[in-house]
């Protein structure tokens, strides 16, 4: 396997943090793109808005993964400075934002897993992660919410809405699988008390989702051959041209502020 | 120390929001306290959301506010736990908020905090009416949602229940 792999369970740590790290920032980079795109105003607002969130989320876990870090780099470090195989996010948010079926479905997955993952990480030993997931739950509830409701509207909408999220749902399924694996870094944490046991978290997932996919008269996708990979570094090649955006000017400016 | 830490509170709880900009700090419940360790001054805030943009700008009339009593030394820190709410807003911030136009949060033990069916009254915060609908989820900031009312037919923010 790809990344950086230690057996020091520092590393683990480290490596799980930047993991939940690199999920809120690429996502909230992909929902950026959004800016001044959105179909109508108060959706390109409110794309913005959750986006806002996720960053701020993603600052949390690099800051405090530059106090867990022994290296001494800053929390700008992480995301403006490590390469695509050290970036450990879900395939599934770096996934283009194609059209709003598929933007929402990508949502609507992610936050599903979100509201499970965030409520079982309040049992945590580390405290920090606690006062982390306890702020994060609270705007991730609002977030599914958010598109719990468009999943609906589309696929309990017209013929071409519902085919459009229903074919987004399918296509993206695949990358779902991923959620509830376990790495190496993951099982070391877990044994201690302080990662949540992803792989205990599909049957209500699967719950979830499925209560959403039946007010929208959608069909759950029965894939079950998933695509793996991104916890431990390994891309779709859609890594590359997001960092490739978010990390130009930091690369041929270091150190640049505002 | 010369000065005390009531007295640094008090300065710091002049500081005001700058997108409601007539709630102070202390009102809306992100100023926490003040502590004093040797000669230095601690300063504990908490975020409303995660990524909001006012919190930088806060810190900075926070840091003005303290030079200009003569503090150099200082640190503000940032608190997560317990997470902000808007329960910790004071009574005299909501009354300000719905005098601004803004229809102030519900209190969140009165709100059924289930995934849908949820049903609020907002208030319209000009006519007083609660024939309001919900426009969007999402406002102008990430505390705030977009309604509107009905029989006045103005629009208006609703300040979040979190």
């Amino acid at each position: 396997m790809v990344g950086r792999m230690s057996t020091s369970s520092e590393n683990s740590k480290l490596n799980y943090i930047l993991h939940l790290a690199d999920n809120s920032l690429i996502l909230g980079q992909r929902l950026g793109e959004w800016c001044g795109h959105g179909p109508v105003l108060e959706q390109d607002i409110a794309l913005t808005n959750i986006a806002l969130d996720l960053i701020g989320q993603a600052r949390y876990f690099y800051q405090y993964a530059a106090l867990t870090d022994n290296r001494g780099k800053s929390e700008d470090h992480y995301p403006y400075f490590r390469g695509e195989r050290e970036f450990k996010n879900f395939l599934l948010l770096e996934q283009p934002n194609m059209d709003w079926a598929y933007t929402m479905a990508r949502q609507f997955y992610y936050d599903s897993y979100c509201f499970v993952m965030y409520t079982e990480m309040l049992k945590s030993k580390d405290e920090q992660l606690v006062s982390i997931a306890s702020k994060a739950i609270k705007e991730v509830s609002y977030h599914l919410k958010y598109s719990s409701e468009w999943v609906i509207r589309m696929g309990d909408g017209t013929e071409e809405s519902h085919e459009k999220v229903q074919n987004a749902v399918n296509d993206l399924w695949e990358y779902c699988g991923e959620f509830f694996e376990t790495t190496q870094y993951e099982s070391e944490m877990i044994e201690q008390g302080i990662a949540v046991d992803a792989s205990k978290l599909k049957e209500k997932w699967l719950r979830s989702v499925g209560e959403i996919f039946n007010e929208a008269t959608l069909i759950m996708p029965e894939g079950k051959w998933f695509q793996t990979g991104g916890k431990e570094g390994v891309h779709t090649e859609n890594l590359g041209y997001i960092l490739t955006d978010l990390q130009y000017i930091q690369k041929t400016m270091p150190g640049l502020s505002w | 120390m010369a000065i005390s830490k009531e007295a640094i509170y008090k300065t710091l709880s002049t500081v005001v929001d700058p997108e409601i900009p007539v709630i102070t700090i202390e009102e809306l419940g992100i100023l926490k306290n003040v502590e004093i360790e040797g000669d230095k001054v601690i300063v504990f805030i908490t975020p409303t959301y995660s990524g909001c943009p006012a919190m930088n700008m806060i810190e900075l009339e926070m840091r003005t506010a303290l030079l200009a009593e003569g503090i150099q030394k200082f640190e503000i820190k940032t608190v997560l736990f317990p997470p902000w709410t808007t329960d910790w807003i004071s009574d005299s911030g909501l009354q300000k908020m719905k005098a601004f136009g803004i229809a102030p949060p519900e209190k969140t033990s009165r709100s059924k905090r289930v995934l849908f069916g949820e049903t609020i009254n907002v208030e319209c915060p000009q006519c007083g009416s609660t024939n309001t609908e919900m426009v969007s989820r999402f406002g102008s900031t990430a505390c705030k949602a977009m309604y509107r009312c009905l029989d006045c037919k103005e629009p208006f923010d609703y300040f979040k229940c979190l």
